[in-house]
Formats: C-alpha cells, sequence, structure tokens
C-alpha cells in the first residue's frame, strides 16, 4: 500500500504519510519524497543497500531517514523505489532499500529536495499513523 | 490565528508593522515586518508572521525579530528573515541560515550592449548550457582530488582563483572577499564532504539560475557608473546558486548537533526548526566553522561558473573576458550568519547577524564595502523571477541603525509549487516568454512551471518597500533575455 499525499507549503513542499503501522508511515513518507524527485516507475531495483540510523525519539528518526536517504541520493546517485524496514524501534532504524543509479533522462529527475526539515513535523497516531513533514526544495 | 496576528500589529509608518510581544507569550523582543498594506494581507495568509514571533523566542535576540518585504513562509525563519543575536550570551541557530548555506547572487558586468548580443543570444543560451553543469543532482566538470576539497572550504574563492578560474581582482568584490573566516574543515562531516564532492561547479536547480540581462531603468546615475553600468541596453549577467549538498548536509548534521544542545543548555523554541546553541559554546562554534566551509564552497561555486561564463562569451565574441569588459560587479550571501560589530544603544556590540534570505547593505564608508564603492555603498543584488527584472541596490546608513545593515533579497513566493503546476502550463510560460524575447534552457520542464512569474511577488514592490523604508535605495532595473535553470 502506497499512501502519501503531497500538501501545499508556500516555499516548500509538505508529505503526509499514513499508514496502519509506523513502519508503513516511515515507508510511504520515502515514497513520497522520491515520488517528487523522479518517476518512480522508471526505477529498476537492480541495487540494494542497508541502511542504519538513530535518533533521539521517532520524529527525528523519520526524518534522519528520509535525509539518509537524500544523501545516498547525492553521493552516491542512487534512486530508490522499494524500502523494506527490517527493524523499527523508537530511538532506531534498520531497512534495505532498493533501486539503481540515477540516469536523469529515463528517470525524468523534477525536484531537488534539498533536506527533509524539522518544521512543523508530526508523527501521531490517527486513523493508523500519520506522519507531516516538510521538505526544503 | 489571522484575527490574533492583526490585533498584535501595530502600525508604525507606511513600511513598518510592529507585532507585540503579547502575540506569543515567550517572545523576548517584539517583531518588525517591512510591508505595505497590500502586501500584509499576503503576508497574513501564511504562517509567516507567527515564524517572525518564533523567532524572537531566541535567546540573546536583540533589537527585534524582522522580517524583509520579501517576507513568506519558511521552515524555521521565515524567509526574509534578520535576527541579530549577543556573541556574549546569545545563540546561532543553522535554521536562521537554512540548508543552502551561501545560497547568493553574483552580477558580472560588460560592455556589450543588447544590440551586440540579441543575434547570438539563442547560441550563447546553448553554449552556456553546455559549459555550466545544471539540474537535480548534477555534478560538476571538476574533479577533486584528495585535500583540494579542504582548501576549497577554507579558502573559497581564493582557491578557485589560485586554480585558475577567474582573476585576483574578483576577490575585491565579494562579500568577505569570497573567503569566510574561521572556516574549519575538520568541523565537517565525512557525508558532506562526499557529497559535495562531485558538485562544484554546478548550478543546482529549483529557483537557481544565470541570466543574460539588459539594463531597462536607471534610478541612481552615480551609483551605477560607480559599479561600471553606464547606460541602459547595457549587458549583464546574474548567477544565483549555493553550496549545494554540500551546504545541505552540514545544515542537517548541526540541526542534529543544536536539537541536542538545547536540551544541554535548557532552551525553551516554539519549533525545532529554530535549534540553537550559545554563539560562545563548543556546539555554536563547531556551527560556525563548519557553515563558514559551505559558505566558502558556494563562493568557490559561483568564481567557477562565472569563469566558464567568461570563457563561453570569450570564445562566441573572439575577444578575451577583458576585453568583453566582463568584471565582477559584487557576489552576496543571501542565506547565512555572520558575527559583526553594530552599534546598539550607542554602543558598539559584537552580534551573530542571522540573514535567511536577506542581503546585506553596508552603507557608504563602512570598511567592508569594496574600495571602489566605498563612497557609495555595497552593492545589493535582488534577482526577480525569469519572466520579470531584477534590481541592484545599495545599501544605506538606515539599515545599518535599523537592521543590522540587511535588505530584502528577492521577489519571494506567494504561490507554491504544487499550486503553480496547477495552475500554469509548460507551453503557457514558454509562450510568454518567447512573447518577451527572453531565450531560456532548463534542465527540466517543471522547474519552468514552478519557477513561473505569477508564482512570485512582483520584486518592483519588494523593492519599493525597502526603498521606501530606507534600508536599501534602488539603483538600476535589468530584464532578462537569455536565461539558464535546472
Amino acid at each position: 500500500m502506497i499512501e502519501y499525499e503531497i500538501i501545499d507549503h508556500t516555499a516548500d513542499v509538505g508529505i503526509i504519510a499514513r499508514g496502519d503501522s509506523v513502519r508503513d508511515v516511515f515507508i510511504n513518507a520515502a515514497h513520497g519524497m522520491f515520488s517528487l524527485i523522479a518517476d518512480l516507475d522508471m526505477v529498476v531495483e537492480v541495487d540494494s543497500q542497508e541502511i542504519t540510523v538513530e535518533a533521539p525519539d521517532q520524529e527525528e528518526l523519520l526524518v534522519t531517514w528520509l535525509n539518509e536517504l537524500l544523501y545516498l541520493f547525492d553521493a552516491e546517485n542512487l534512486i530508490f523505489s522499494r524500502f523494506e524496514i527490517i527493524h523499527l524501534g523508537k530511538e532506531q532504524l534498520n531497512a534495505i532499500v532498493y533501486g539503481e543509479q540515477v540516469d536523469p533522462a529515463r528517470h525524468n529527475l523534477k525536484t531537488q529536495v534539498k533536506a527533509a526539515t524539522y518544521h512543523m513535523l508530526k508523527l501521531r497516531e490517527e486513523d493508523g499513523f500519520r506522519a507531516h513533514i516538510i521538505l526544503d526544495v | 490565528m489571522t484575527s490574533r496576528w492583526n490585533d498584535s500589529l501595530k502600525r508604525i509608518d507606511n513600511f513598518r508593522w510592529e507585532i507585540d510581544m503579547d502575540f506569543k507569550p515567550g517572545m523576548r523582543v517584539p517583531g518588525l515586518i517591512y510591508a505595505d498594506e497590500n502586501m500584509l494581507n499576503q503576508i497574513g495568509e501564511d504562517k509567516s508572521p507567527e515564524q517572525v514571533a518564533n523567532v524572537a523566542f531566541l535567546p540573546g535576540i536583540i533589537g527585534k525579530s524582522m522580517a524583509m518585504p520579501d517576507i513568506h513562509w519558511g521552515y524555521g525563519f521565515p524567509i526574509g528573515g534578520v535576527a541579530a543575536t549577543r556573541v556574549s550570551d546569545g545563540v546561532v541557530s543553522p535554521g536562521g541560515v537554512g540548508f543552502d548555506i551561501n545560497c547568493g547572487v553574483r552580477l558580472v558586468a560588460s560592455n556589450l550592449t543588447e544590440k551586440d548580443i540579441k543575434p547570438k543570444i539563442e547560441d550563447i543560451i546553448a553554449q552556456l548550457f553546455v559549459n555550466i553543469p545544471s539540474g537535480v543532482g548534477s555534478e560538476g566538470r571538476i574533479r577533486l582530488k584528495g585535500n583540494q576539497l579542504n582548501k576549497v572550504l577554507r579558502n573559497g574563492a581564493r582557491w578557485a582563483v589560485e586554480e585558475g578560474f577567474g582573476d585576483k581582482e574578483d576577490l575585491d568584490f565579494i562579500e568577505d572577499n569570497g573567503c569566510l573566516k574561521g572556516a574549519d574543515p575538520e568541523q565537517v562531516s565525512e557525508k558532506a564532504k562526499k557529497r559535495g564532492l562531485p558538485q562544484l561547479g554546478t548550478l543546482g536547480s529549483g529557483n537557481h539560475f544565470l541570466e543574460i540581462q539588459v539594463v531597462d531603468e536607471i534610478y541612481e546615475q552615480a551609483a551605477a557608473r560607480a559599479f561600471g553600468v553606464e547606460q541602459t541596453g547595457q549587458i549583464l549577467i546574474l548567477i544565483h546558486t549555493g553550496s549545494r549538498g554540500f551546504g545541505y548536509q552540514v545544515c542537517d548534521d548541526y540541526l542534529k548537533t543544536m536539537g541536542m544542545a538545547v536540551k544541554k543548555y535548557d532552551i525553551e523554541l516554539p519549533d525545532r526548526q529554530l535549534a540553537c546553541a550559545p554563539v560562545r559554546s563548543p556546539e555554536g562554534q563547531a556551527y560556525l566553522a563548519a557553515m563558514a566551509c559551505a559558505a566558502n564552497y558556494a563562493w568557490a561555486n559561483r568564481q567557477c561558473i562565472t569563469h566558464w561564463t567568461r570563457q563561453t562569451l570569450s570564445n562566441i565574441f573572439g575577444q578575451s573576458p577583458r576585453e568583453l569588459g566582463l568584471r565582477l560587479i559584487y557576489d552576496v550571501a543571501h542565506n547565512i550568519a555572520k558575527i559583526e560589530e553594530h552599534k546598539v544603544d550607542g554602543k558598539k556590540l559584537s552580534v551573530c547577524v542571522h540573514r535567511k534570505g536577506a542581503t546585506r547593505a553596508f552603507p557608504a564608508g563602512h570598511t567592508d564595502v569594496p574600495n571602489a564603492y566605498k563612497g557609495i555603498g555595497q552593492p545589493v543584488l535582488i534577482p526577480g523571477d525569469m519572466g520579470r527584472y531584477s534590481y541592484v541596490a545599495v545599501g544605506t546608513e538606515c539599515a545599518m541603525e535599523e537592521t543590522f545593515g540587511s535588505t530584502c533579497h528577492g521577489a519571494g513566493r506567494i504561490r507554491s509549487r504544487s499550486a503553480a503546476k496547477r495552475e500554469f502550463s509548460a507551453s503557457d510560460i514558454t509562450d510568454k516568454l518567447h512573447a518577451k524575447g527572453i531565450v531560456f534552457k532548463v534542465a527540466n520542464r517543471a522547474s519552468l512551471v514552478e519557477e513561473a512569474s505569477a508564482a512570485y511577488k512582483d520584486v518592483a514592490e519588494v523593492v519599493n518597500v525597502a526603498d521606501g523604508a530606507g534600508i536599501s535605495r534602488k539603483v538600476l532595473k535589468a530584464r532578462p533575455i537569455g536565461v539558464i535553470k535546472g
């Protein structure tokens, strides 16, 4: 299930990600973010990467997770279309993400997402779980 | 919220609106927004006034939490936000600088006229687009080896000039001579370095651009002449970019550090994105040293892009950059925190000035103004949107007294990117730009729509408010005839 929506913010872009579990929210937020960057339908899963991130609380963990993915996009030139979370705690996340090397033409790169921010950051239990994140674009 | 914010708003004059401290308990100083009545209604529609109030919570903030007339909703600070904190007991906040550290603008003069350029503009834009890498995740033509990146981070534009990108004289016409003191690569993570390595010498995407412009109107002849602009019709080149992924990573790394520092120093804030630490704490000092590295990366970046622009024009016209008069007018940072001396209550005080989408605007006579402009003041470069025009202004004594030497930085968005996509089409915008005789190349068509003129305030209104308030004076207006965009 992919459930996210892109919301308006004057200068930047917001994402609301939903899911039956916090794990789904994390996955859907990552999908939402990469859907802004490129056409994910065009991404072939030929590469995978293991990610471990830590943060003092789960909201910050969400921002840290998204920013780690942005780092890999910029520094390793990797784009991801599938996210498998192996372990999710309050302060730690371990995941395997699938995708491939960026091909600007084939992936139709759209928006440069600079970072996920802490501004108005929310992760709540609400009709399942729901996160609100603002991205600097 | 809207009514509450209006209740707390006090009109001072046509261009100044104060937000009372009772607007939000915890504000240490009042807020001050530079705007006219028209703009004010628009400003009230988003959360930017509340962000002005939030910034007023920062420990050690002095004067007022200010917003320039291009204020709009950002994250943490509003865009257009200016806040000065005491170095002695105040804080520095990475959110008051933003992810794109030393995003800024530089303006290059020429002795070419519109007539010289017009027949070749298609070719010029096509070649600039090839020679200057742009677009999402674009990689540069510079391959840095070993500790070369550390030299970039320490020396900024000076590194670029030493490597043959431009002239030594360029350095005289860059804010801080293109090298912010105190840069320490040791305070920068390996991740930031890895992210920055391939991106030096790239324009990036979003609102970043390179424009070939024609001087349209001159308001202050003497100032324009001092800056090297003699007449309307003269060609200028405007470059807008920043520190790319390097800066984003530095900011992200230090937001984490500051998140912990807020607990350690027991600082209460209304927004996590404002996380900060005392200027004099180890965390504050480390951030300033890392931020200076990013500022220097950005100055080196703009210096390299300037060099390729000169080379491109030189090849096309078969004349040297010197013969074409491709002299740097100035380069300003508009996302930065600087330790500066300002007069507060009649006494000199060392303060940390956060400019988040605001430009330094020092007056005539200030030691940091280049000698060539000493009698005039520091050039302020204010880009508009790609379909309209940009301004050059000059710093004033009033800015020094009121805004810690700061003024506006651009047009300011009024429509979100997704709203722009809903309301405009790429073909419409293409037609409009063609009708205006603007030749352009964009790395992707989405950014063409997102950056449509109508998504922005008219920069003329912004500049007029700054001029009316006295925090900068208009010098000239220039319109684009060629644009490359990421």
